[in-house]
Formats: C-alpha cells, sequence, structure tokens
C-alpha cells in the first residue's frame, strides 16, 4: 500500500514533469511560430527606416544604422496614402458587414432545409471558384458599366461581396451544421417562432463563425487589387492596393524604400482590426449547451 | 454583435455610396481625354503632372486627365477597357505590347495626325518600333539601351582600359578584360539572366543574330545560325568556362546584383541603362563607377524596344488626343521625360540637350548610346510573347545554368519555338 501510494505519488510527480515539459515545448513551439510570422512585419518596418544606400548593403541589419523617416516622407508626399486608406477601410468595411449579412441566413437555409436544391446550391457554391478572376473581368466590368458603377466604391463593394459570398457561405453553412438541432428544438417547444429561434438562438452562438467570416471579407477586400484596378479609374476613388503598386516600375523593380514604408502603414488598419475583433473569435461556445 | 453589426453597416455603406460620388468625375470643359501614364520615379511623375497641368492651362477646351497606370499589370487593365469600349484616350505603353492591339484594331493610325516637325525630330529606328503594317500606332519617346557599370577603381588597379562610346571594347576585348579583373575575391562581370530573353536577343543584334525570318505574308519561323550563337556562347563561356563571370547571379534579375556589386564582388554588372539612378542613389558615397558601353562585334548595334503614346481607336476625340501627344512628346519636354525616368530620348533635338550630354552620372555614355539603337526584330513576330515565355525563357535559363549545351539549346528554340510560331501564321 505505502509502496503503491509512493509509486502514485511519483506517477503524479512524473505526470506532472511530464505536463511542465509538454507546455514547455508548446510554447518554445508557439514563440517559433510567432517569429515566423513576425518576421515579415518587423523586417517591413526595419527596410521602411533605412536609407537606398543601407537597403544595398551586402550585409543587412535588423537595427537601421541611420534610421530615416525619408521613406516615410516619400511615401506620403508622392500618393494620397491617408485618403486611400481611408477608402479602402471603407469598401473592406462594407464588403465585410455585407457579404455576412447575405450570407448568413443562406448558411442556415443550406444547413438546415432538407432540400434537393440544397447539394445542388453547394456544388454550385463550390464550382463557382473554380473560375479564375481574369476570365470573368470583362463581362463584369460591363455589367458594372450598364449600373453605373464604373469608377466608384459602391461597385467595387458589389465585385468584393460577389466574390467573397461563396467561400463566407461555405464557411458559415459549417459553423450553423456544428449547432445542435436540439437547441432549436428546444427553443420552439417554449414557443419561438422560426425567426426568433435564429435570432436569439443559433445567431449568439455562430459569433466566431460570423467574426471569421467578417475576418476573411475584410481581409480579402482589404487586399484586393485586380478588380480595383479595372474599376476605379480617377485617383480620387483609388484604393490602397493602387496606390502601393505605384511604388513598382517596369521588370520588378521597386522603390523599395517607400513601398515598405507605405506597406507598413497599410498593415495598420488590418492590425487593428484584428485587434478589436479577435476576441469573439473563440470556439467552444456551445460546449455544455447539451447534456449527454 | 447585432447591435455592433448595424451601425458599422450602416456608416460603411453610407460612406461608400458619399465616396463614390467623388468617382464621376466632373467634365469641365467640352473635351476631356483621359491619359494612362505608367511614369512612376518621382522625377518622371513629376514631369508627367507638369506637363499635363501646362496642357490644361493653355488648352481650357481640350483638358486631360491624369491617371497613373501600373506596368505590372497594364495590359490587363488595357484589354478591358478595350473590350468593354472604355479604354483611356492617350495611353502610355512600351511598344512589345503594341503589335497585339493594333492587330485587333484596338489603337488609332496616328500617321495623318503627327506633325511633321515631330516625325523628323524623332529617330527612324525608333518610329520603326511603333509603325506595323503601314499604320503609326503610337509615338516612341524614350528607349532604353544596354551597358555595363563598372567599378572605376578595380579597372585602373588591373590596368584595364575604359573604354568610351568612341572607343569601345570588342567582344574580345572585353573578355580580355574580364580575365585580367577576375582573382580570387573578385569576378569580373555579373549578368543578371533571370530574364534573359530580350536582353540577349537585343545584344545579339552585334553580330546580326536576329532569331527569326518574317516571310512576306509575316509569319514567322524561328532560327539559329552562327551570328545568333556568338553573344550566347560568349557570355555563357564568361560563367562556364573562362569562369570569369559569377554563376550566382544567372538567377537574378535587373538590379539584384547591385549590393555584392558595391561590396566589390564583381567588378562590373551589366544592367539597363537606367539603372545608373540606383547605383547613384544606392552606392556608397566613395564608390567610383563608370558607364561601359556593351562590346561590339560586327556592329554597335543594339535591339530596342519604346515607350509609347498611343491613342485608342475608340477614343471620341482622336484628333485632339494626338495633338496633346505631340506637344507632351516635342524636344523640350523630351528632355524632362528622359531626366526623369534616367532612360533615352527617341528625339534628336532632345539628344542633343546639354543635360542628356554632361559627364555627370555618365549621360554622355548612356546618350551616346541610343545611335546603336535598332528595332528589335521581335516586334515584328507575331507570337514572339509565347515564343519567349513557353520556349526561350526556360530553354535560356537551363543554357545559362550549364544544364543543356548550345546545340541543345539552338534545336529547342528552332523546333519547340517553330511549333509555337506555326499557330500564329
Amino acid at each position: 500500500m505505502t509502496g503503491a501510494s509512493r509509486g502514485g505519488r511519483g506517477s503524479a510527480a512524473g505526470r506532472r514533469a511530464g505536463r511542465t515539459a509538454g507546455r514547455a515545448l508548446q510554447y518554445l513551439a508557439l514563440a517559433g511560430y510567432l517569429v515566423f510570422l513576425g518576421f515579415p512585419l518587423v523586417w517591413l518596418a526595419s527596410t521602411a527606416l533605412k536609407t537606398s544606400r543601407e537597403m544595398a548593403r551586402l550585409d543587412p541589419t535588423w537595427i537601421p544604422l541611420e534610421p530615416t523617416l525619408a521613406n516615410f516622407a516619400a511615401a506620403f508626399g508622392e500618393q494620397d496614402l491617408v485618403g486611400a486608406a481611408q477608402r479602402s477601410l471603407v469598401v473592406a468595411l462594407a464588403s465585410a458587414v455585407l457579404v455576412v449579412l447575405i450570407a448568413l441566413p443562406a448558411a442556415y437555409a443550406l444547413a438546415r432545409f432538407r432540400s434537393r436544391l440544397n447539394r445542388v446550391a453547394l456544388g454550385w457554391v463550390l464550382v463557382s471558384q473554380v473560375f479564375p478572376f481574369i476570365l470573368i473581368i470583362i463581362p463584369v466590368f460591363m455589367i458594372l458599366r450598364t449600373m453605373g458603377l464604373v469608377n466608384t466604391l459602391a461597385g467595387l463593394v458589389v465585385v468584393h461581396v460577389t466574390f467573397c459570398l461563396p467561400f463566407v457561405l461555405w464557411m458559415l453553412q459549417g459553423y450553423v451544421r456544428g449547432v445542435p438541432p436540439v437547441l432549436e428544438e428546444a427553443a420552439a417547444v417554449d414557443g419561438a417562432g422560426r425567426w426568433r429561434t435564429v435570432v436569439s438562438v443559433v445567431a449568439p452562438l455562430l459569433a466566431p463563425g460570423v467574426v471569421a467570416a467578417l475576418m476573411f471579407g475584410f481581409i480579402s477586400s482589404w487586399n484586393e487589387f485586380l478588380f480595383a484596378l479595372i474599376l476605379l479609374k480617377d485617383p480620387q476613388v483609388q484604393t490602397l492596393p493602387l496606390a502601393l503598386v505605384r511604388f513598382t516600375g517596369p521588370e520588378g523593380v521597386v522603390r523599395l524604400g517607400p513601398l515598405a514604408a507605405a506597406s507598413l502603414l497599410a498593415t495598420i488598419p488590418s492590425l487593428v482590426f484584428f485587434t478589436f475583433i479577435q476576441g469573439r473569435l473563440k470556439g467552444g461556445m456551445v460546449s455544455g449547451a447539451v447534456k449527454g | 454583435m447585432r447591435r455592433r453589426i448595424l451601425p458599422l453597416t450602416a456608416a460603411a455603406l453610407t460612406g461608400a455610396l458619399a465616396l463614390s460620388a467623388c468617382g464621376t468625375g466632373a467634365d469641365d470643359g467640352p473635351v476631356t481625354l483621359r491619359f494612362l501614364s505608367l511614369a512612376w520615379q518621382t522625377e518622371s511623375v513629376e514631369a508627367n503632372e507638369r506637363l499635363v497641368a501646362e496642357w490644361n492651362e493653355a488648352n481650357p477646351d481640350i483638358r486631360v486627365e491624369y491617371v497613373q497606370g501600373s506596368w505590372d499589370n497594364v495590359n490587363d487593365q488595357l484589354m478591358t477597357g478595350f473590350e468593354a469600349g472604355d479604354p483611356p484616350d492617350v495611353i502610355h505603353n512600351d511598344s512589345p505590347a503594341l503589335a497585339g492591339f493594333a492587330a485587333r484594331g484596338y489603337l488609332a493610325d496616328l500617321t495623318g495626325m503627327i506633325p511633321e516637325e515631330l516625325k523628323e525630330d524623332i529617330r527612324p529606328e525608333a518610329w520603326e518600333t511603333a509603325t506595323f503594317g503601314d499604320q503609326i500606332v503610337g509615338v516612341p519617346f524614350l528607349q532604353e539601351s544596354q551597358v555595363f557599370i563598372a567599378n572605376r577603381e578595380l579597372l585602373e588597379e588591373a590596368d584595364v582600359r575604359i573604354p568610351t562610346p568612341e572607343d569601345p571594347w570588342t567582344w574580345d576585348e572585353f573578355a580580355e578584360a574580364s580575365e585580367e579583373l577576375t582573382d580570387d575575391d573578385t569576378y569580373a562581370v555579373a549578368w543578371p539572366l533571370g530574364n534573359p530573353v530580350n536582353r540577349v536577343l537585343n545584344l545579339s543584334l552585334s553580330y546580326g543574330g536576329t532569331f527569326f525570318e518574317v516571310d512576306g505574308e509575316g509569319r514567322a519561323t524561328a532560327r539559329m545560325g552562327e551570328p545568333e550563337r556568338a553573344v550566347l556562347e560568349r557570355i555563357h563561356d564568361q560563367i562556364h568556362t573562362d569562369r570569369t563571370a559569377d554563376p550566382g547571379t544567372v538567377g537574378m534579375s535587373g538590379s539584384d546584383p547591385l549590393p555584392a556589386f558595391f561590396a566589390e564582388e564583381y567588378a562590373m554588372v551589366q544592367v539597363g541603362v537606367y539603372a545608373r539612378q540606383q547605383v547613384e542613389e544606392q552606392a556608397p558615397e566613395d564608390f567610383d563607377w563608370v558607364t561601359i558601353p556593351t562590346p561590339v562585334g560586327d556592329t554597335a548595334e543594339q535591339g530596342a524596344a519604346s515607350q509609347t503614346l498611343s491613342v485608342a481607336a475608340d477614343s471620341a476625340h482622336p484628333e485632339e488626343a494626338a495633338e496633346f501627344i505631340s506637344f507632351f512628346l516635342n524636344a523640350e519636354n523630351q528632355v524632362d521625360l528622359a531626366l526623369g525616368d534616367w532612360l533615352l530620348p527617341t528625339s534628336q533635338q532632345a539628344a542633343a540637350a546639354p543635360e542628356l550630354n554632361t559627364e555627370e552620372d555618365d549621360w554622355n555614355v548612356a546618350t551616346a548610346s541610343a545611335q546603336n539603337l535598332v528595332v528589335a526584330p521581335y516586334l515584328r513576330v507575331q507570337g514572339f510573347d509565347e515564343w519567349k515565355n513557353r520556349v526561350a525563357q526556360p530553354a535560356l535559363e537551363e543554357y545559362f545554368s550549364g544544364e543543356i549545351d548550345i546545340d541543345e539549346l539552338s534545336e529547342r528554340l528552332e523546333t519547340e519555338g517553330n511549333d509555337v510560331l506555326s499557330r500564329y501564321h
């Protein structure tokens, strides 16, 4: 008995030590992953603060030897970065919110209503992703021109929503399937109608999925270049990716300093958006909701 | 969550609609022309915007809207505009792109719209780069020649003669000088051959290498004779036989080798003439550099394309657009445009301007090299882009990295190349 308890204490201590070692390895892996993710951003910041001469050194340093803000001055002086960022923000927010508003009820219907059309609809959603943008860009342009939406941010929002919708729909219907139907049945038993059930029971449980979809919609729209290039002609309506590309020339030659400075600034709104919204991006909200 | 989403959506949509109202643009004068410019260097953009402002001030009835484009995507952008019937009126591009657009009838024929003075001022060789059949579909204004930029100190230490436009190296002298300049720490030359096709084709003209035969009906056939092999073999020998060129730069593009050049790992680097700007901006302050003309073979000729201004065939105001181009590309303005991009003007009067013949930044060497530029033969070849991307690019990469020899390269450029070209006949 004594030996057994000694052995028990010993094995418990061993398990604790194992858990500690495992946790340490997890943190180590996490630290490595963070370095991997953070490297481009830190390098971008470092480059943005270097002179042209320092950028051309064969032995680059992390910390600029002669830090300068000249690249930021050039970037802001030559392009309307603030205006472009404002327009990008408006387009990205509008696209992200609209795509979720449209996709959420559709995703619910696809996940919950049993119909032969569902499988066809999901298949079509997948097939729609096969066509490359460049193939459909001319018809899209002509449709938008007919609607008077060329050269407007509203037109760009329509395009971004259209192209994000299939993936967001697919993503959200997976989240809806993850919500146990018995919760809706319980709400129905309590007298709630379909709409009330969706709004009060299902929607709150889908918060992580909605946040993920918002993030996807926002970042897709924030980074989108080709449609913006084709649709937005006037400098007064151009978005941030169009401003950034002005620092590149033929055959891949770039003005690296101003480009790095402008790109660094371009990452800030995304980081702020994610910081604001990432608290909602956690799973397990329905764990324990259904007994057994 | 719901409470946050609704106001957010309303705000974003309101903002989108409000800002979109700014995009329609006001039509202040009887005629408005949209000018898609690809200028991207600071000085060049400034020159473009200044010239547009000057024009607008002097011509209130023909207002030009300046729209900045991007070299990377301009042809996608243009194709959409052409197909949808909504292209810019005045289009900045480079001459290799013109052939395809001209063949589809997207570009206006400017033959009768260009004033004689401008027609005579631009070098005939440059006009050829923008003339297809009997149509002038663009006004050429900037060209790029190939040069070497060298570390003057290393050349002087090795007691190597520094060639000039009046007394350039031959390819043999270049090879000998390269031997002198190579030691344990330094290669004589860096050949950045990441995108080699246009460059080696342009350089091969010094031995008469044209790579294509085009018959009377415009059908092109790839051919690899001795003239086509000459420059290719000389570059290959420097890398793999003489070992005077760094094999590590074969995969590099453009100005990638400059940091190692500044660190004296190479004595010379082969670049386009515009790279002088990067050298001027990036080289250590005590770095003494010199521009060297490309070696001559049977002749000093180099193939070249041009940057051009064209008018869209769908433009409602082609005459006014041509009038604007004639102003924009007059000799005086070409000087500013050339200085802004560190390229060479096609205007003969501009090429004689003191600013473009000063020894500062070797403008005199650069400008002199323009005299040797002739139309690149591949500009006349229907299907060249596909020949280049599907056949020549990978084959030349393999050749310069030593994986295949000149015979196999020739075989592929001809056999596989002609399979591609035959589809365009």
